[in-house]
């Protein structure tokens, strides 16, 4: 066990991933001799030369292109896109190539193919540096879609996506990099130091693609959460006294179906939470499946709460944040019903 | 404003020849077979700056090979090539009926390109790599993959390679280095340029081929595929083939100013070269030393196979509507199978009626090829893959929510 960081938990993940298997190769933006904008492959380059963690020229669908191609070779490429909000001109790649090589080809060509990218807001990082474009890709049949939330389930998940033999979007929360936030900007920053999650296994145990984690034990309403959100729903409902039940997804694709019907039907209400856009975003399909799932045991509507239909903004950042205020208020209203 | 500005107006370019107009190639510059010399595989992209504007031909006239590229290959390659290219016309003649026949529901021939393909697949070796477009089938055919694998494929029957997921004629062919083809134009340049790049990180030896048109080249992934390979000095060769046509839009509508799509390479420093496409000989011989180049570490070639689809785009497709009738009779590079016929025959090793025997031969080859994959099925009749063949593959081990839909769907 070593107390991480969330940064130095990805980093880890990536040297037992290329110590242990010399096909891993990253490379991305800025990932070699400087080590990523947020330092995920610092030392990886000298560590591994520069054949196997190098520099990309500044062109998403390059990178991508490119690692689909290394995949089809046969070579596990685990590459960065430096913001979420820059993957647009890679998705074509990832949409109609690594998404469909295994389908398309009936095995011949697979892809095996690790896309990280840092996703979410409260960093002012505006409308080109906050976004989370998840369900984007939750859309998308081929693709896998995973977004930890602490340094722990950052290593194991990473381990997991990299050993899959499919492509995986590895969503990873910048805001939560440094420390767990709850969504209460005004107070003094948090560190990952003495949070039990902060706390990393050696080795390279990995965590499933696929299984939710209960962050919080409740009995009266579950609140579906990932990413940055579950810190916020958290302390929504210490600060509320609902007693809700914080399911932290992990992976959005495969989704842990079981344990989000289990605890729903468990508490017969349910609060879902994304930093994402609302209309047509991932907590849509979670609603559908609740219902499909749940609907006899649910004792109120299902609510949602997220960011708001507009693009994310700087000055406004806190508004636009599904901070613990709205969903505390998400919370009080399902239990009124 | 000053009063010596006029108002700006769009150019939009124009091909010369439009239906009802006579085709006029004059301004079409032709060198001479034999005229562009060839250069070392080592040498400086930058010393052979005038091949991006040349044409390699090795073929004349009167059907001689002749000048430096020529002499790479036997009687009997020749012989080869030359049934390899009378396979792909009539595979694909016999495909374009059955696609009228209603037997598939698309179709897209190689009619007047058949020695780019056929004459490339012989300069690579077992192991190499290339990542097609739609019209490249001749890498197969050359390459001996069964026609009755590429039929049933296209009759989406059940003995489909790829379970009647896939679009006709879209192959897949790891074993006969073939790669997966997508629908989507441009996306697998800059795939081939990341599989060499992987075999330069495995030091390995193997190299591969990216393939695209000249529609396409206007793609970003085209200048993804150019910065990569340059930067990383990848093992690949690149192909544009240009035939003239993207299915109504002229070539000139994605070449814009510049004088030729090999000229693109310049901005890269990658040697760039054009080659007759319509001329098996030379298109092997560029296609020899570009893959002789990579494959000995001296960085990626950019090829401009400058060819004619005197076909339409697909079945889907009426080029009369857009372009002369004449075209394609009128197209100054001739017919790649006339001329290496031509080229055999000035030789001494073919004749009229040698060749008369070799289509009916190849035409039997294909009848047989063509019965045998109907008598399993085709699109509409006989038997066709399990419904059940959607759900599987999309991921390695089938998620909980698809063995449901599944489940749901009744399979």
């Amino acid at each position: 066990m070593a107390q991480m960081t969330m940064i130095e938990a990805i980093r880890e993940a990536h040297d037992v991933a290329m110590a242990a298997d010399e096909r891993v190769v990253v490379f991305g933006e800025d990932v070699g001799f400087f080590g990523g904008v947020f330092r995920c492959t610092a030392g990886l380059q000298e560590k591994y030369g520069k054949s196997r963690c190098f520099d990309a020229p500044i062109n998403e669908s390059g990178i991508v292109g490119a690692a689909i191609g290394m995949a089809a070779y046969g070579l596990k490429p685990v590459i960065e896109i430096q913001f979420a909000d820059y993957v647009y001109p890679a998705y074509d790649q990832i949409v109609s190539e690594a998404a469909r090589l295994r389908h398309r080809s009936n095995a011949d060509f697979t892809c095996p193919l690790v896309i990280r990218m840092p996703t979410g807001g409260g960093i002012f990082g505006g409308q080109t540096h906050s976004q989370s474009p998840e369900a984007l890709f939750t859309h998308v049949s081929g693709l896998k879609v995973v977004m930890p939330s602490n340094p722990r389930d950052a290593k194991g998940l990473l381990l997991a996506a990299i050993a899959d033999p499919d492509p995986v979007i590895f969503f990873e929360p910048k805001r939560l990099y440094n420390g767990p936030f709850d969504g209460h900007h005004d107070k003094p920053v948090e560190s990952w130091k003495n949070h039990p999650l902060g706390d990393v296994p050696d080795g390279d145990g990995i965590v499933p693609l696929g299984k939710a984690a209960i962050r919080r034990e409740g009995a009266d309403v579950t609140v579906l959460a990932y990413g940055t959100m579950v810190y916020v729903a958290e302390a929504a409902a210490q600060e509320t006294g609902v007693d809700a039940e914080v399911i932290d997804l992990r992976s959005l694709l495969p989704l842990d179906l079981d344990t989000v019907t289990e605890s729903v039907q468990k508490t017969g209400r349910c609060v879902i939470v994304h930093e994402a856009t609302r209309t047509s975003g991932f907590g849509a399909e979670l609603m559908s499946l609740v219902q499909e799932t749940c609907f006899y045991y649910l004792e109120a509507p299902i609510i949602r709460v997220t960011g708001w239909d507009t693009p994310y903004p700087h000055a406004q950042e806190w508004e636009y944040f599904p901070g613990p205020g709205r969903v505390g208020d998400a919370l009080k209203k399902v239990m009124e019903d | 404003m000053t009063s010596d500005i006029s108002p700006l107006s769009l150019n939009v370019p124009e091909p010369g020849c439009r239906p009802g107009n006579t085709p006029d190639f004059s301004d079409f510059e032709i060198p001479r077979a034999g005229a562009v010399p060839r250069p070392p595989v080592d040498v400086d992209p930058d010393a052979i700056r005038d091949m991006a504007f040349s044409i390699v031909r090795v073929l004349n006239k009167d059907g001689e090979a002749v000048g430096e590229w020529a002499g790479a290959l036997s009687t009997e390659e020749l012989h080869e090539g030359l049934r390899h290219m009378l396979l792909l016309r009539t595979f694909d003649a016999r495909m374009l009926n059955a696609q009228r026949q209603g037997k598939t529901s698309f179709y897209m021939q190689h009619l007047g390109e058949e020695a780019v393909s056929c004459a490339f697949s012989r300069a690579m070796e077992p192991g190499d790599m290339n990542f097609p477009t739609y019209r490249q089938a001749g890498l197969l055919i050359a390459r001996g993959y069964p026609m009755v694998t590429m039929m049933n494929q296209i009759y989406s029957n059940a003995e489909d390679p790829l379970h009647g997921r896939q679009l006709p004629i879209l192959y897949s062919s790891k074993e006969h280095g073939f790669f997966t083809v997508s629908g989507n134009l441009g996306t697998q340049f800059i795939q081939s340029v990341g599989w060499a790049m992987a075999s330069a990180i495995s030091g390995d030896t193997r190299i591969s081929a990216g393939w695209i048109g000249d529609g396409s080249t206007a793609e970003s992934d085209f200048h993804a595929a150019m910065v990569f390979a340059s930067t990383y000095n990848a093992p690949v060769v690149l192909n544009i083939v240009n035939n003239q046509w993207a299915i109504s839009t002229f070539q000139g509508i994605a070449r814009g100013g510049v004088g030729t799509f090999a000229a693109r390479g310049h901005g890269f420093g990658i040697a760039s070269v054009r080659v007759d496409g319509n001329d098996y000989l030379a298109v092997h011989a560029v296609a020899k030393w570009a893959c002789e180049r990579a494959r000995r570490g001296h960085g990626p070639t950019l090829i401009e196979h400058v060819t004619y689809r005197a076909g339409g785009h697909s079945t889907s497709d009426d080029p009369s509507a857009y372009r002369s009738r004449r075209e394609a009779a009128a197209w100054p590079l001739g017919d790649p199978v006339e001329r290496l016929k031509k080229h055999l025959i000035a030789i001494g090793e073919w004749s009229d009626d040698r060749h008369k025997q070799a289509e009916a031969e190849v035409l039997a080859t294909v009848v047989a090829a063509q019965k045998e994959a109907e008598a399993i099925g085709t699109l509409t009749s006989g038997k066709t893959p399990s419904p059940r063949d959607m759900f599987e593959g999309v991921y390695e081990t089938m998620p909980p929510h698809l063995i449901r839909q599944r489940q749901e769907a009744g399979f």
